[in-house]
């Protein structure tokens, strides 16, 4: 995903002078080589320092330039976060913020490294938009929106290098905003967003072999969130699962409920993310999922339900 | 760490900056009788430096200037007032529900580049600015007023540090070295503080200390900097220069003067001279 994105940015960058990459001396930003080398000037790595990089990129932006701040999402996003708040949103700025390893992807690092509630705290600022792709493909979709726009802030969460591709197939083209289904079913929808959405597109095939039909789609865009295309999705499934690498508060699965509310839906409704607590497990990136209770078979028994 | 070399420049009028400094300063004790609080000391001590910015070394259309002690911000609203960019009406309506002015400037109001009242925002801003219009080969020049409170800011120094790492020669910083914090004195309170000249000296700016009250000895040390390394002009300042009773005392921070206050504080006032 990180590579695609620098992948992406280099290409844009070639005709679009305005594009510069800050970042906070992290080593996934060695993606970003390519870039650097023929762009040294718009490549600034402001070392370990999170707040110049927020205000580098405002006053950058303030004066015609389209920046992107580039580093672990924990250090993109908390430790810089009055910054994001005044200097980006309060001001309005058009200026990305690229949080790489959202959720627990950085698995063996600890709880410094993890990135549990970016979501709900970038979603919750006036003004900050907030994308976060679940496979390469939608990453590269969400990075040319990223920087073709002009209004203001985003937070763009990625994964890491490595994710397969599971839009391969979808029928839909990734539209800012909206929902987005990757892969259509009759008996059940998971609900979901980033990396993790794998685990749900695992499930639907493995549910389908047992002549359980299950769709998957992306929420790609949490903020402005789709409530009308939900609403809509929620109205045509009798059985939906939000499943999401977050804490339970603030992001999908609150959302969600918000909006089955609203709308009167009937389905049944379960949701499955990050518990609400600081977890001391070190391993795969699928083991700290399990260990917060995100696995394949819990998920395909909620489905099931 | 230059030695305050003093250059005079036949071309400032500091008579008229001490007039016009004298009218400023009767002119925020004005509109703090409409209002309950105004941070007037916070404005009163950076008044030159910021006179001399935009009499002096603001190029038009081309040169930013971005207050960063976001509580000064009544000295940047009476001086744009006088060069016409603010409109009166809006200064008569500062802080009112009709009007678009409040106590933090707010960017996108006439003049004002930046929305500063946290403090340690501006000067970050600031080098985020001054390295982006290097890259466009503008030869734009950003001022940065900053409060010596901000030098408490972790940001402050990061964002110092990366101005001299980025050679941004083209960002002129003037600290307001008045002293005082919102509640005590800082060099009594947190004498680490300082020397702050060799702070800046230390971590690469070219860095003067004058009275911050002296427009001439302000405008002669930055027109007479090198300028191969960003410029700090720390300038010595008194919070609530012009106002006897208001000098040093923390409380003018924040507080409006009462009727009796403020026809002592019209009479006091006298032109400043250094």
């Amino acid at each position: 995903m990180r590579n695609t994105f620098a992948d992406t940015f280099y290409e844009a960058a070639k005709t679009d002078p305005r594009l510069c990459v800050v970042v906070a001396d992290i080593s996934p930003a060695g993606s970003m080589e390519k870039f650097r080398r023929e762009f040294p000037r718009r490549f600034v790595n402001t070392g370990v320092a999170e707040q110049i990089m927020i205000g580098m990129c405002a006053g950058m932006a303030m004066r015609g330039l389209r920046p992107f701040a580039y580093t672990i999402a924990t250090f993109a996003l908390f430790r810089p976060y009055e910054f994001i708040r005044d200097d980006l949103c309060y001001q309005d700025l058009p200026v990305t913020v690229v949080g790489v390893g959202g959720g627990v992807t950085y698995s063996t690092l600890g709880g410094t490294h993890h990135a549990m509630e970016d979501v709900a705290l970038a979603s919750a600022l006036p003004n900050m938009r907030v994308i976060a792709p679940c496979d390469p493909e939608e990453a590269k979709a969400a990075t040319l929106w990223c920087i073709g726009q002009e209004e203001g802030p985003v937070y763009l969460r990625l994964g890491k290098a490595g994710e397969p591709v599971i839009t391969g197939k979808a029928s839909q083209p990734f539209e800012f905003g909206k929902v987005r289904m990757i892969r259509d079913g009759r008996d059940a929808l998971i609900l979901g967003y980033g990396p993790t959405l794998k685990m749900g597109v695992d499930a639907a095939m493995a549910l389908e072999a047992k002549g359980v039909s299950v769709a998957v789609a992306s929420v790609h865009t949490l903020k402005p969130l789709d409530r009308a295309g939900i609403a809509a999705l929620l109205a045509r499934f009798s059985k939906v699962v939000v499943l999401e690498e977050m804490v339970p508060q603030g992001g999908l699965s609150d959302a969600v409920k918000g909006i089955a509310w609203e709308w009167g839906a009937r389905c049944k409704l379960e949701c499955m993310s990050l518990k609400h607590e600081f977890i001391h497990v070190y391993g795969s990136h699928g083991d700290l999922l399990a260990a917060h209770g995100i696995a394949p078979q819990r998920l395909a028994d909620l489905v099931q339900r | 760490m230059s030695a305050n070399p003093r250059v005079e420049n036949p071309s400032f009028d500091a008579a008229a900056a001490r007039r016009r400094c004298l009218r400023y300063r009767k002119r925020i004790l004005d509109v703090s009788q409409r209002v309950g609080a105004l941070h007037i000391a916070p404005a009163f001590s950076c008044l030159e430096m910021t006179d001399v910015i935009y009499h002096a070394l603001l190029r038009p259309q081309l040169d930013v200037f971005l207050m960063s002690k976001g509580h000064g911000c009544m000295s940047q609203y009476v001086i744009l007032e006088d060069l016409g960019i603010m409109p009166t009406e809006e200064i008569e309506r500062y802080c009112t529900p009709q009007g678009i002015l409040g106590a933090h400037p707010d960017r996108g109001n006439p003049g004002i580049e930046a929305s500063t009242g946290s403090l340690g925002h501006g000067l970050g801003m600031g080098v985020g600015m001054a390295h982006a219009e290097k890259l466009k080969e503008t030869g734009a020049r950003i001022h940065v007023v900053l409060s010596d409170g901000e030098l408490q800011e972790g940001s402050t120094w990061e964002a110092a540090q990366m101005a001299a790492n980025l050679a941004l020669d083209n960002l002129i910083l003037f600290v307001d070295l008045n002293d005082f914090g919102g509640l005590e004195r800082i060099s009594e309170a947190h004498p680490a503080v300082f020397p702050v000249l060799a702070k800046l000296d230390a971590f690469g700016w070219e860095a003067v200390e004058v009275n911050g009250h002296d427009a001439a000895a302000v405008y002669g040390a930055v027109a007479g900097r090198r300028g191969r390394r960003p410029f700090a002009l720390v300038g010595r300042t008194v919070k609530g220069r012009g106002v006897a009773f208001m000098e040093h005392v923390p409380i003018w921070h924040y507080r409006s003067p009462n009727k009796e206050e403020y026809a002592v504080a019209l009479r006091d006032l006298t032109e400043i001279s250094s």
